[in-house]
């Protein structure tokens, strides 16, 4: 191999945040926005990746968290409260209702598991739509303020979306650290097999809340974030479909590989925009698309990408398949 | 049972739902001895191991460790009890780095563990872990692969090592070296208790052997005694042992 993985991540990492940057100077405002949603689902497909990808807690209740932090935020926020206060509250509340929604998870696993939180964001989107004294059901809350920052206004679409993305990349570098950090590894082992995880001390149950929780809380923060941008919030957007397009994100991307919540934000998000010239057929086009997609790269994009970039040594044992360093430690570096 | 047995299993039931596998099952293990387990299919052994690494629910009888009673505690405190468990076949993480792997042994340790210093002493120990730290487990040989799981166990500095088929899929040459190691760990001070198929060669290098069948144990004796018995090669050739006069 000529360029390592390394250095081909390191570049194109380099590209997407140059373009990130430069981008609303390149779009109209329709544009501005469109990138500025794909900033808020990929904050909730991070923190979908840690429940899933990482610690493979199959969880289909992450639009329900998103939801939650969005009427946190924009019920308080219309009735006076700072920002800050909605969006900390957003972020705890969520890590809270996620712990307390991992404790199944301690009992049933894999499609089980998928259909009692599939049951959760049923039960949540129904309180949205049905508990009009405190959501306003079906007329939604409108006039959601946006925040301020050390006095600047973040309410028109171009600061607004660097604000957005600010908060992505510290939400990405606080990912990393705890991915890097024996709390990742032990996700990752709790993932691989948790009796054997188990066996060797590791809290398997603490590990699985707080898989759910951190998962749950991101989804709370995105959500809030979610708020401000649209400004209008109704229960329409909280259903089932959410949880899927989430799940599609982190699965499309590549579960379980760092970078794959970005990269399936855009396959969610950004490409169904993009194939809108073929009008009436661009959904089926995205569906066709996607069945493509997940038959040719069932590891996602990015495991994809790892397979045509590791030199094919992939043997399991034999004499000293020798793998380049940046392989090395797991395969979140991608 | 001797006092100086460091572990001890007394009337022991238990199985898998309402199978019952242990049929209670009595033995002693001595301290700073090598003790191997054998048996037919389906005599208990790996069910017994399950049972004292608090995986599989005692429903009657009680196992002591050092003196105290550690029935049906979880595995995390038996760690911290001093007892390591290492299951049959494969029980790397595939995914992660050799490190990372080592590093998971003390998954229990208490907070002020010196997991660094730890980590480098394992690798002095097993210089292939040092060479291949930084690699995925999953490109490890067998025999490394066991090494590693070993090394992981003895992390936290266990007492007990329990050990379930530790020879399976290795060569004759790599048994010898795994044997050897376990000679090395009694020179240590630490115990071990394994279950081997291959009886024969696992009697000849520990001091006690204990032959379970249907979950009961049918023979306890040291080791060279157990290869001298007529019985042993009946019961491995098929059949089951004369019933015991009563």
């Amino acid at each position: 191999m000529m360029v390592s993985k390394k250095t081909l991540a390191v570049a194109a990492m380099a590209l997407s945040v140059v373009f990130l940057l430069v981008a609303p100077f390149l779009f109209k405002p329709y544009g501005v926005f469109i990138l500025s949603t794909w900033v808020v689902m990929t904050i909730a497909a991070i923190g979908l990746n840690l429940t899933l990808g990482y610690a493979g807690q199959v969880s289909l209740a992450q639009a329900a968290f998103v939801g939650i932090g969005s009427y946190i935020t924009a019920y308080l926020t219309t009735r006076g409260w700072p920002f800050w206060s909605t969006y900390m509250l957003a972020g705890t509340s969520c890590f809270i209702v996620g712990w307390l929604l991992g404790y199944p998870a301690l009992r049933v696993q894999h499609h089980y598991l998928a259909f009692v939180t599939l049951a959760f964001n049923t039960l949540v989107y129904l309180i949205f739509r049905n508990e009009e004294w405190l959501t306003r059901g079906i007329y939604g809350i409108m006039n959601i303020p946006r925040p301020e920052v050390l006095g600047w206004s973040m309410a028109k679409p171009i600061p607004f979306y660097y604000f957005l993305l600010a908060h992505l990349a510290l939400i990405s570098a606080a990912t990393w650290a705890l991915i890097q950090s024996p709390w990742g590894r032990a996700f990752i082992a709790v993932r691989e097999n948790p009796i054997r995880a188990l066996s060797l001390g590791v809290d398997t149950r603490r590990y699985t809340l707080m898989a759910f929780a951190l998962g749950a809380g991101l989804g709370g923060i995105s959500g809030s974030l979610y708020a401000a941008l649209v400004q209008f919030i109704d229960p329409t957007p909280f259903a089932l479909g959410l949880s899927l397009n989430l799940l599609l994100m982190v699965i499309v991307g590549g579960s379980g590989y760092f970078f794959g919540p970005f990269l399936g934000a855009v396959v969610a998000v950004l490409l169904p925009e993009w194939l809108r010239f073929a009008q009436g057929y661009y959904l089926m086009g995205y569906a066709a698309l996607v069945m493509l997609l997940m038959i040719f790269c069932p590891t996602g994009l990015l495991g994809f990408a790892d397979r045509l970039l590791t030199p094919k040594a992939k043997s399991d044992s034999g004499p000293n398949p020798v793998l380049p360093d940046s392989a090395a430690p797991q395969k979140a570096a991608g | 049972m001797a006092t100086d047995d460091i572990l001890t299993l007394e009337d022991v039931v238990g199985g898998y739902g309402k199978q019952t596998i242990l049929n209670g099952l009595s033995f002693g293990v001595r301290r700073g001895a090598i003790t191997t387990v054998i048996g037919p299919n389906g005599a208990g052994k790996s069910t017994a191991f399950k049972a004292v690494f608090g995986i599989l629910a005692v429903k009657a009888g009680r196992i002591l460790f050092d003196g105290q009673e550690i029935t049906n505690r979880p595995p995390r405190q038996l760690i911290a009890d001093g007892i390591c468990y290492v299951p049959q076949g494969r029980n790397i993480f595939s995914e992660l780095s050799v490190a990372h792997n080592l590093e998971l042994g003390a998954a229990a340790a208490p907070p002020d563990f010196p997991l660094k210093q730890r980590m480098e002493a394992a690798m002095d120990r097993f210089p292939v872990l040092r060479k291949k730290a930084g690699q995925q487990a999953s490109t490890l040989s067998g025999g490394e692969q066991k090494m590693l799981e070993i090394a992981r166990g003895l992390m936290l500095d266990p007492k007990l090592m329990l050990i379930d088929e530790p020879s399976i899929g290795l060569s004759p040459i790599l048994v010898g070296e795994l044997f050897d190691l376990l000679r090395d760990m009694r020179s240590r001070g630490i115990t071990v208790l394994m279950i081997e198929q291959n009886a024969k060669r696992a009697l000849e290098n520990s001091d006690y052997g204990v032959v379970l069948e249907l979950g009961r144990t049918r023979i306890q004796d040291r080791a060279e005694k157990i290869l001298a018995d007529p019985r042993i090669a009946q019961l491995f050739l098929g059949g089951g042992l004369e019933p015991a006069p009563a």
